[in-house]
């Protein structure tokens, strides 16, 4: 038998708080927290986000502060590439020019002669600019006339002489006006004595820069100019910094009305239809059984239609009537087809999160099906939901680009991306910039949203989180 | 296997009814009328016209004749082209689509296989990150742009060197579906690639491998043997609805380089509103897609025995 110690009260000192030790040493993040947390730490995803950001204020706020007409034709500058604002000279109409006639000299040879001298003093009259290039040289003996040629590059020799402009049959006429579509490039203007037949292998060339003018009466009419101004000032004419396309329209103008659309049906479409995919798929995998078969065959029946193909024939079928761009048919057409895949998705995740535990733990707590469905199913589904909508952002841009394209998508006048690509492509080897700037703009915004949309992918992914 | 097979094409068979059906459908709703092109001035020769090809009848009517036919593998004659019969038109145009496909999808398999097995190999690494970089490129960059920059490129080759290197455009020789069939596949090349990356990477944490490298094999053959075999898989998978993509993608590239194919051919029926052709593509190409998935999907069970025993 142990004798029992003797015992007394101070033996029993109670021990210090505990609360201390329980209490959480960092704040409790919720899983949105957390993964905004790990979303800042991937510098792709974040740069995308800012890119995004700013590709929706260039289409929402862009038009107001670039106010040029979209639509409003440019003539003085028709498939302008880029640049800085650019003035023009301003020049009184046209009025036609009599090229001098050399007195004395004879217009045709007395015989064929076997030798001809190159033209001397073949010089510019006035100030060579966009409306008319003028001539003059001194008359060679015993020429019967002269060829005259313009190219975009140095000649060598008698190689490349480029555009025949002009055949002068009489020796003694030596002028000449080129009109034929200038632009403020670099010539080179050639010129060969004939003897009225045959051109001599002598050449004269000589190298002229048009200033970019534009007339009085046109000035006036685009109402760059007070009607007072007098020929010889110079103008300043609308600024393009994007350049102007085929119909001399501002790219940077319809670039940003062409996002509103791009954009519109590109954000609007999977948002509607991830959000009917994510009810009809709820419901079908929350009900079960034979309906929960019975929707997902359907749905997998939509699935098998070929896309592209269905996309067409309902956008046909739809009609676009005249003065209609074509958005509403494609976006209706986009939201038919492409519901099926986040019906299905969401369906699978609705039919494992009901098995989970803590889902069979709150209903033994009392949980009702609202309460399940509010409180657990959705918010358990949002982080694929999420990342699906990241996703369907892109591929609804390229169909719309793709359909635009092919020339079933938007109707012009209306600009979008694709279309305007459309337009670009058949003038991409002299103007490339009326194809590069969309295609730019398509491919930056796909861009942004895929690599969002991994970002995304990566930091609601629930693994992740407990690697930590 | 046998069963699954069965079922596979059964099921896919009620698919095709369904193309079918949704086709009929939306033709009939388009607005307009097949014959208003036609020189049809007289109410009489429109009646003519519409007994001619079964537009008088009822529209459950037209669906069960439209249905019988194409049981029969006949989808009816041209409405724009009047003697020529649609099977005609497939049989002629679909081939050069089918060429185009084919060669394609073997530039992105084996393109997509090659270039994610080198990312995982060298991960993280200059040829990685520089792989990669063009992946970005290849899934953003529309396949237009590609299709135009492929063209260019080819002219000024050309140009610089003055020599025909590869025809810019058109059709015959093997010369002609070289660049075309690169630009179609390089979408599905990019898809690919990332795929076997994250695919192979995934592999290499598997315990067989650790298996096979305790074991002392040689690491390529661990590399060749046992990653990049079963790293394969998943990018089987997605083969099937890829060829999708890529034949119906074929559409711009066959505008851009003027090949004469069948998706040319149905753009070409949509502007013009011809309904036999364009339901006549709609099914067949339905159909084939229908096909081209189970048909992947059967190869896959012989290259995957765990689907098998399913």
């Amino acid at each position: 038998m142990i004798p029992h110690p003797e015992l007394q009260a101070a033996d029993f000192t109670p021990e210090p708080s505990t609360d201390s030790l329980e209490q959480l040493s960092r704040p409790s993040l919720s899983y949105w927290q957390d993964a905004w947390i790990r979303l800042k730490q991937n510098t792709r995803a974040i740069i995308s986000l800012y890119l995004i950001i700013g590709l929706a204020f260039f289409t929402v706020l862009g038009p107001f502060l670039w106010t040029k007409d979209p639509s409003a034709q440019d003539l003085d500058q028709i498939s302008q590439a880029p640049a800085l604002p650019k003035t023009a000279l301003l020049v009184s109409d046209y009025e036609p020019w009599t090229p001098p006639n050399v007195q004395g000299h004879p217009a045709e040879p007395a015989g064929y002669p076997d030798n001809l001298d190159a033209v001397t003093n073949f010089a510019t009259v006035g100030t060579p600019n966009t409306q008319s290039v003028r001539f003059t040289w001194s008359p060679v003996q015993d020429a019967g006339g002269y060829s005259i040629y313009r190219s975009e590059s140095k000649p060598n020799g008698l190689q490349g002489l480029g555009l025949p402009l002009e055949t002068l049959t009489a020796g003694n006429i030596v002028g000449f006006e080129d009109r034929l579509n200038l632009k403020s490039q670099t010539y080179f203007y050639s010129i060969i004595p004939t003897d009225g037949l045959d051109e001599f292998e002598v050449v004269t060339t000589l190298k002229v820069t048009p200033v970019q003018s534009i007339t009085v009466s046109q000035a006036l009419e685009r109402g760059l100019i007070e009607a007072s101004d007098a020929p010889g000032r110079s103008v300043s004419l609308a600024f393009h910094p994007f350049g102007t396309d085929y119909l001399g329209r501002d790219m940077l103008a319809r670039l940003m009305q062409g996002a509103r659309v791009s954009l519109f049906i590109g954000v609007v479409a999977p948002f509607i239809y991830v959000l009917f995919g994510v009810f009809y798929g709820g419901f079908a995998g929350y009900l079960g059984g034979k309906v929960d078969q019975f929707l997902m065959r359907f749905a997998d029946f939509v699935v098998a239609l070929p896309f592209l193909l269905f996309m067409i024939l309902f956008k046909i079928g739809f009609g676009i009537g005249p003065g209609e761009s074509g958005v509403l048919p494609m976006l209706v057409a986009l939201i038919l087809l492409l519901w099926p895949s986040t019906a299905r998705l969401v369906r699978g995740q609705v039919l494992k999160i009901r098995e989970q535990g803590y889902i069979e733990a709150a209903r033994l707590l009392g949980g009702k099906p609202s309460y399940l469905i509010a409180r657990h199913i959705i918010p358990n589904t949002m982080g694929v939901i999420l990342v699906t909508l990241t996703f369907a952002v892109p591929s609804a841009i390229f169909t719309e680009a793709f359909l635009s394209f092919i020339g079933m998508g938007v109707a012009p006048p209306t600009p979008s991306w694709g279309s305007m690509c459309n337009e670009g492509v058949k003038t991409m080897l002299s103007h490339p910039h009326e194809l590069f700037f969309p295609a730019l703009f398509i491919s930056i915004t796909v861009l942004a949203f895929n690599l969002l949309g991994d970002g995304l992918t990566e930091a609601l992914d629930s693994k992740m989180r407990s690697r930590e | 296997m046998l069963k699954y097979t069965f079922g596979r094409i059964l099921s896919g068979l009620v698919t095709i009814w369904f193309i079918a059906t949704a086709t009929f459908l939306a033709m009939h709703a388009v607005p307009g009328d097949p014959l208003m092109n036609e020189k049809a001035t007289t109410p009489e020769i429109r009646e003519n016209l519409a007994r001619k090809y079964g537009l008088d009848k009822p529209i459950a009517e037209q669906y069960v004749i439209y249905l019988g036919n194409m049981v029969q593998g006949d989808f009816g004659i041209s409405f724009t082209q009047q003697n020529r019969k649609v099977n005609d038109i497939i049989q002629d145009h679909f081939p050069v689509s089918a060429a185009l496909g084919i060669l394609a999808i073997t530039f992105a398999a084996l393109g997509g296989i090659l270039w994610g097995a080198l990312t995982a190999l060298y991960r993280n690494q200059l040829p990685d990150i520089i792989i990669m970089f063009l992946v970005i490129l290849g899934i953003s960059v529309p396949s237009f742009v590609f299709a135009a920059l492929g063209q260019l490129l080819l002219v000024n080759i050309n140009q610089w060197f003055n020599i025909s290197f590869l025809p810019v455009a058109g059709w015959g020789t093997f010369a002609h579906m070289i660049v075309p069939s690169l630009v179609l596949g390089l979408g599905t090349m990019a898809l690919l690639t990332r795929l076997m990356r994250s695919s192979m990477l995934e592999i290499v944490n598997e315990d067989f491998i650790r298996t096979a490298r305790a074991k002392g094999l040689s690491p390529s053959r661990i590399f060749f043997q046992h990653q990049l075999r079963n790293a394969i898989l998943p990018v089987v998978t997605v083969l099937g609805p890829q060829i999708a993509a890529i034949t119906t993608g074929g559409f711009v590239v066959e505008l851009v380089f003027a090949i004469p194919g069948l998706g040319r051919y149905f753009v070409q029926a949509v502007q013009q509103l011809d309904y036999t052709v364009i339901m006549g593509t709609t099914v067949f190409y339905g159909a084939f897609l229908v096909f081209m998935v189970i048909l992947v999907d059967i190869i896959y069970g012989f290259i995957d025995p765990r689907v098998r025993l399913k």
